[in-house]
């Protein structure tokens, strides 16, 4: 068995990969679903009904959504520019800080040098501070990468764990709400801060728009833009890029300004948009999710709306079929996961044939 | 002794062989001449069972190979010798031809036997090594002697070498023909895949020419010529460009003076290289690979620094700045098309406008004018003759001869219609097909008689001849003074680039004595 690279990979195999991922995903899984001792079929139904199957449920989706499409094109555009940002976890958290930091209530009201300014500047500056923070938290990996060779997986990786545990400080100390009875959890954000609703009795808010409105964005940069060009060039080919006169080292972090600004906002779009204020149990691993939602959408910035809600869809789903059915509701992570390595196979086979050779059997 | 049966092998919609049928004779030397993408790589591999031949067999005394079993082409004596060497550079020659030949239990008491035999096989041959070098310091020609030995040692009968002078100086590959020849008289026989015409007729008994994936002539050696290989190989009349004597030179463009440039991670770098290049004139780099040609054309590219001495084009020491030397009119060929040429993924007129982003023309506040971009890939597209799916596909899908010619393009208009001041080309025609060769060989005589200075870096010794005025040999990061061309033959070249020139040559004369 070997294989052979393909001469021209067809624009349809690239779109049928991510589709017949899921659809392996799905069977994979379905196995799993059985060993639970629950009916395959009503177990998935429940899983689609629970995720887009209602008003309500479109709703939930939509909400987890919107982080999700956030980190997803944090990981699209850094990994666009060869930068394999793990981090986005870790931005998303010091994103959600910075916001607090600026928005959140002293004693019930504005800080007392915030009081003075006007509600749309306050909010402005909340979500500058917010992506500042995830921009300047992946600078650092970027120029370790660049400057010392330092792989920058292994770095963004384990700095998430230290951005956790320092948010865990912040909150256990310093920032934390006098009011929450012990628990660690933030001081509440302004309520003139918080981001307006878009469905009457839903969670979803405008946050939503922002991130489909980023996605489209970072499309049109991406396809229209030097700094699009300069990307797409050095994450294709560093050394052709340097030698048609392209900074390497300057594209590369302002790549990785942008990726942890869209993984910042994602903190802070949770916080103002969702949550209030920020709690340690805020992201069950939005940044990590942003990968496998990345990598589904084929780091297509507009494609990563797409993969986001479909997967925001399973991991809302899953809640309610676990109620219903009895398999625990980690069978969500588990087609995740699982999605994320039937994709990698996928864009394997759309960009090589495998070919079975028959050895020593004369033709 | 050797006979191929109707062997066809596609590759998806290529058919890479289409029914060849070819017999090999003992004491016999076959040469497989084709272009690139003739099918001659194929149809070899098929032969030594790397790939399954879709139909056709391959037999050897008369008894069929089983297909896609190396092993069992090994064991009928069929070696190999790679263009690029198969040997581990830790090792000592001697490990490099047991290993995985002899089980390794029994090595300590055959090593004696093995040397006496490989010392035999060296002696008979003419194939001078040293059993216990490190391969890792042998030169190439040396290594290429340990592949044949290996294959020897093996009991091969049939030796298929695969492009084997690409990488040897003159002298080496008269020594290598010299072992050819004793090869043959003791009744092996020899597949010689090239496609350099004149030593294909030097060596060879028989010419089976490839094109397309078919065979479409066999020709004995002595009754055929260069003019109707050349023909037969590419399918029509070909002019190759050359340069005429004693063309008006103008004023100096570029200026080396002493220039040093460090060696990066065990690469060759320059040291104290002084060359003058004109306007209107091509100064060729003759060398054998590795002797610091890659420096100097990244120093002529910018993008490395040199690390003392002066580098001046059109009077202005430019910084390593691919940016600035682009904007100073020098167009630049790089040796690797695909991992520095271009961007492979990107879109043929997105590598068009790549080395202009400061262009106006094409971007304007950060912005791409994709309309005034494609339409300039475009003009470039047919005035360079850039064939493939159009402007819009991606680079990668483009022929090797159609991405040079879009490099060639791009770099030839980085002063708009006006020609570029000098012209830097490292290898521009290598792994080309005639055809393309021939186009881009005319492009620099064009450029250079448009007033353009040429930097041509070559380890191909007949288009350093055929185009350059002058020719300045590199050796070991030392760089001679460049002389007219007509001062040079093939000869005085080849001991230059082994490095006998002046004192050096002494020494070893001395030391021979």
């Amino acid at each position: 068995m070997r294989l052979e690279a393909r001469t021209a990979v067809s624009r349809t195999a690239l779109v049928m990969a991510p589709i017949g991922a899921i659809m392996v995903t799905l069977l994979i899984c379905a196995l799993l679903v059985s060993l639970a001792g629950a009916p395959v079929g009503k177990a998935y139904l429940l899983l689609l009904e629970g995720g887009f199957g209602s008003r309500f449920a479109w709703s939930e989706t939509l909400t987890r959504a919107t982080p999700l499409i956030l980190t997803g094109l944090a990981v699209a555009v850094a990994f666009r520019t060869r930068l394999f940002n793990i981090g986005a976890e870790g931005q998303l958290y010091l994103g959600a800080l910075a916001a607090v930091a600026i928005g959140g209530q002293v004693d019930g009201a504005a800080a007392p040098w915030a009081a003075a300014l006007p509600n749309g500047v306050l909010f402005g500056l909340m979500v500058a501070a917010g992506m500042l923070a995830g921009a300047l938290l992946l600078l650092l990996p970027a120029l370790l990468k660049l400057r010392l060779g330092v792989d920058e997986v292994v770095t963004t990786l384990l700095l998430n764990f230290i951005v956790l545990l320092g948010v865990s400080l912040m909150l256990d100390g310093p920032m934390k709400d006098p009011l929450a009875m012990g628990w660690p959890q933030s001081v509440a954000l302004l309520p003139e801060l918080e981001l307006g609703r878009l469905m009457e009795r839903s969670r979803v808010h405008s946050g939503l728009l922002a991130a489909v409105g980023l996605a489209l964005l970072v499309w049109a940069v991406n396809r229209f833009t030097v700094f699009g060009l300069q990307m797409r060039a050095v994450g294709a080919n560093a050394r052709a890029a340097a030698f048609a006169g392209m900074s390497v080292t300057r594209v590369t972090l302002l790549a990785a300004a942008l990726s942890g600004a869209l993984a910042g906002l994602a903190g802070v779009v949770e916080v103002a948009g969702r949550t209030g204020y920020l709690t340690l149990d805020m992201s069950p691993g939005y940044g990590y999710t942003g990968v496998v939602i990345a990598m589904l959408a084929g780091l297509h910035p507009v494609g990563v709306v797409a993969s986001a809600i479909f997967v925001a869809g399973i991991l809302v789903g899953a809640d309610g079929m676990s109620r219903a059915v009895g398999v625990p509701n980690t069978i969500a992570d588990v087609i995740v996961a699982v999605a994320l390595l039937s994709m990698l196979v996928a864009t394997m086979l759309a960009r090589y044939r495998v070919r079975f050779d028959r050895i020593g059997k004369v033709a | 002794m050797l006979r191929l049966s109707h062997i066809t092998k596609r590759f998806g919609p290529l058919l890479a062989n289409d029914d060849i049928s070819l017999d090999l004779h003992r004491g016999e030397v076959l040469a497989l001449l084709g272009e690139n993408g003739a099918g001659k790589s194929t149809l070899v591999n098929i032969l030594f069972g790397h790939y399954i031949a879709d139909a056709g067999t391959v037999e050897v005394d008369g008894v069929a190979l089983p297909p896609g079993n190396p092993r069992a082409a090994l064991a009928a004596g069929v070696g190999m010798v790679h263009q690029h060497f198969t040997l581990a550079d830790n090792l000592s020659v001697l490990d490099n031809i047991l290993i995985g030949t002899e089980p390794l239990w029994r090595w300590r008491q055959q090593r004696g036997a093995a040397r006496a035999r490989i010392d035999d096989l060296a002696r008979r041959f003419g194939l001078a090594v040293q059993p216990q070098a490190r391969v890792g310091s042998l030169s190439v020609g040396e290594r290429q002697r340990v592949e044949i030995i290996k294959a020897l040692y093996r009991g091969a009968r049939v030796l298929i070498l695969d492009e084997p002078t690409a990488v040897l100086t003159p002298q080496e590959a008269d020594s290598l023909f010299a072992t050819l020849g004793q090869l043959i008289a003791e009744g092996l026989s020899v597949i010689f895949i090239s496609h350099k015409l004149d030593e294909v007729l030097r060596v060879s008994h028989r010419v089976a020419v490839l094109r397309g994936g078919r065979l479409v002539a066999e020709r004995r050696a002595d009754t055929t010529g260069k003019a109707e290989l050349a023909e037969l190989m590419v399918g029509r009349r070909v002019e190759m460009p050359t340069r005429e004597a004693g063309l008006a030179r103008g004023e100096i463009v570029a200026a080396l003076d002493r220039v040093s440039v460090a060696p990066v991670a065990g690469r060759q770098g320059l040291r104290d290289v002084t060359l003058d290049l004109h306007a209107g004139e091509i100064v060729g780099i003759a060398g054998v690979s590795g002797n610091g040609q890659v420096a100097l054309a990244e120093l002529m590219s910018g993008v490395v620094a040199a690390s003392s001495g002066s580098v001046r084009v059109c009077g202005a020491a430019l910084p390593a700045s691919p940016r600035r030397w682009i904007g100073a009119g020098v167009a630049r060929i790089p040796e690797d098309r695909h991992a520095e040429g271009a961007v492979g993924d990107l879109a043929v007129w997105e590598n068009v406008i790549i080395e202009q982003l400061g262009n106006r023309a094409f971007v304007r506040g950060g912005v791409i004018r994709g309309a005034a971009s494609r339409r300039f890939a475009g003009e470039l597209a047919s005035r360079f003759d850039v064939r493939g799916g159009g402007i819009d596909v991606p680079t990668r899908t483009l022929s090797g001869g159609n991405m040079q010619k879009l490099i060639l393009g791009r770099a030839f208009s980085v002063r708009g219609a006006q020609a570029p001041a000098l012209v830097v080309a490292s290898q521009p025609t290598w792994g080309l097909d005639i055809g393309a060769v021939a186009y881009v060989r005319g492009q620099l005589l064009d450029a250079a008689a448009r007033g353009a200075a040429v930097l041509l870096i070559s380890e191909d010794l007949d288009e350093l001849m055929a185009l350059s005025d002058r020719i300045a040999v590199i050796h070991a990061g030392r760089l001679s003074a460049a002389r007219a061309t007509p001062a040079w033959t093939l000869g005085t070249l080849g001991l230059a680039m082994a490095g006998a020139d002046g004192a050096h040559a002494q020494v070893e004369v001395a030391h021979a004595a």
